[in-house]
């Protein structure tokens, strides 16, 4: 049979497919491209160089900014899964739960925000706490905003689990803890592993309410790249948003791999 | 204590921690901007609790010396096109991402993954580096400008960025992979003997993509034009890179306000009405599932 008598088979569906993905991925390519443009000007190619990634790896702001994030992500991403897994653990697998499904809208809540809201909300509340440290507004912001990321990978995998293993564990004499900890965690694991990256990548990237926030001194790397893009286009910041990326694409295939591996 | 008692305790908490956080970070404070946006503009900035309606009064007139209205819809046009782009953005994700999931679940097991990867992918990629890289493409002296000339077909185009347009690219281009999952989701479910059964019954392909794939489709659509218009109404990223902040949408007019303009309660009283069109949203689509749900159930 060929392609053309399949019934569902619709003409010009691969065509704007393909066009599609070139869509997708011919912005990414530019920025590849001109990274590599010995040219100050960006859009006038003067030859290959991997100045600019020298300048951009000695470059202290952002190395600074870089640092910032590392710290604002570890810290968000570590407390949201721990809060997300708990949370996920009562309203998947507890029993007469009450108020389940009100509890879980609670916790998805900063999904159901536009962003600028949940940043808004944080910065009166910062305010009307005299809070000053930068630092430490970043971080529960960003715990904030991760927890529904860490959350939803999570329960999916709970609810892809056979309760019985655990029944099991329990009718064998293990304490709750231990079926906790032998049984269910190991088998949840690919769930918390997606959630943390998830929550990692989503503090990394987020712009809005860091830049909302941004009066501490406590500058995130988007915020950096931000004040370089008014700054007006350069090639050291193609060479930036290149090495994000490749960093981005190695995180994001590990999570994929992970979580096709069942 | 009792197995049951014991239950309940554990059950409650689980739950603290996560509901804490939103109630002291989320709950709370929404409620302060609720007062904030009924309260007077601080004289150094910030805000006094002293009841008023001038923020929404703000939005929609100018206040003069002598406490006379003037209208100015300076603001509105800003909600209006905020409105505007996000409805756009929707539909034309809606639009592009139902030959795309559907091309992409036709594939053999591996293409399909490898194809699924490509779609996620550039949401990993750092939100301002993608917004960012359609500067070198749209700009004065980007790379369309650049190629039209160097073909001898448009002489001096003038920029395309810093327009409606410019902005309308960017936010398609940010958030269609949020469409595309969904749908694609929804036409895996999808029996492949429904749509052979309505070719087996004369149906044309036409009919059969109208009649029986389109419809059971829905609740893929449905679930991705929410996780596209929602993050739309709320943009900051694209308006302000890419429609070169004079012309703004609502997010970039609250951010203003609660940067350089120093209005707190102005800022708050938009992000209340931002936040009423989410609402609003939401319960208008929840209620036409309820609606159709119902009518499923009665035929």
């Amino acid at each position: 049979m060929s392609g053309n008598s399949d019934v569902r088979r619709y003409p010009g569906f691969g065509p704007l497919s393909v066009l599609f993905f070139v869509y997708l991925y011919l912005p990414i390519a530019v920025v590849v491209f001109y990274s590599f443009n010995a040219n100050r000007i960006v859009a006038n190619w003067g030859g290959f160089s991997l100045h600019w990634y020298s300048t951009a790896l000695s470059n202290a702001a952002l190395v600074g900014a870089v640092k910032t994030s590392l710290l604002v992500a570890a810290v968000a991403t570590t407390l949201s899964i721990v809060v997300a897994l708990m949370a996920a653990l009562v309203i998947v697998r507890g029993r007469q739960v009450r108020f389940r499904r009100a509890s879980e809208t609670i916790v998805n809540l900063p999904l159901l925000l536009p962003e600028i809201v949940v940043a808004v909300a944080v910065l009166i509340l910062f305010s009307e706490l005299g809070l000053t440290s930068g630092l430490l507004k970043l971080m529960i912001a960003h715990t904030t905003f991760c927890i529904p990321f860490a959350f939803l990978p999570i329960r999916a995998r709970l609810q892809g689990m056979d309760a019985d293993l655990e029944e099991a564990a329990r009718d064998l004499y293990a304490s709750g803890w231990v079926a906790f900890r032998r049984v269910t965690l190991p088998l949840i694991m690919p769930g918390v592993f997606s959630g943390a990256m998830l929550a990692f990548v989503i503090s990394m990237d987020d712009f809005i309410t860091s830049n909302l926030l941004n009066s501490g001194g406590a500058t995130t790397l988007p915020v950096y790249i931000f004040s370089l893009i008014k700054q007006g286009v350069s090639p050291q910041l193609n060479a930036i948003s290149t090495l994000i990326m490749i960093v981005s694409v190695v995180l994001a295939t590990v999570a994929f791999l992970v979580q096709r591996r069942r | 204590m009792n197995a049951e008692a014991r239950n309940a305790r554990w059950n409650v908490l689980g739950l603290l921690p996560a509901q804490l956080i939103m109630l002291a970070t989320l709950i709370v404070p929404v409620g302060i901007i609720v007062l904030v946006s009924f309260s007077t503009r601080g004289p150094y900035g910030g805000f006094d609790y002293v009841f008023t309606t001038a923020p929404y009064r703000q939005i929609l007139f100018n206040e003069g010396w002598t406490g006379e209205l003037e209208f100015n819809p300076q603001y509105l046009i800003v909600v209006a096109r905020t409105m505007i782009l996000a409805a756009a953005t929707t539909f034309i994700c809606l639009l592009l991402s139902f030959p795309v999931a559907y091309f992409i679940s036709l594939q053999k097991a591996t293409a399909k993954m490898l194809l699924i990867y490509l779609v996620t992918l550039p949401f990993w990629v750092s939100m301002i580096v993608r917004v960012y890289s359609w500067i070198i493409i749209l700009g004065n002296d980007g790379v369309i400008a650049k190629t039209l000339h160097a073909l001898g077909l448009v002489d001096n185009m003038g920029s395309l960025l810093f327009t409606d347009t410019a902005m309308l690219i960017g936010l398609v281009y940010s958030y269609i992979p949020l469409m595309i999952l969904p749908i694609f989701a929804s036409i895996e479910k999808l029996d492949p003997a429904l749509v052979e059964a309505s070719h087996d019954l004369y149906g044309s392909r036409l009919t059969t993509l109208r009649r029986v794939i389109l419809p059971l489709c829905r609740p893929g659509m449905m679930a991705g034009s929410i996780l596209v218009f929602v993050p739309c109404l709320g943009a900051v990223l694209e308006p302000i890179l890419l429609g070169g902040g004079k012309t703004m949408m609502m997010g970039n007019l609250i951010q203003l306000q609660f940067g350089a303009a120093r209005n707190w309660p102005l800022g708050a009283a938009i992000s209340i009405v931002l936040m009423a069109a989410v609402l609003v949203f939401l319960v208008w689509r929840g209620l036409r599932a309820i609606r159709r749900e119902r009518a499923e159930a009665a035929a």
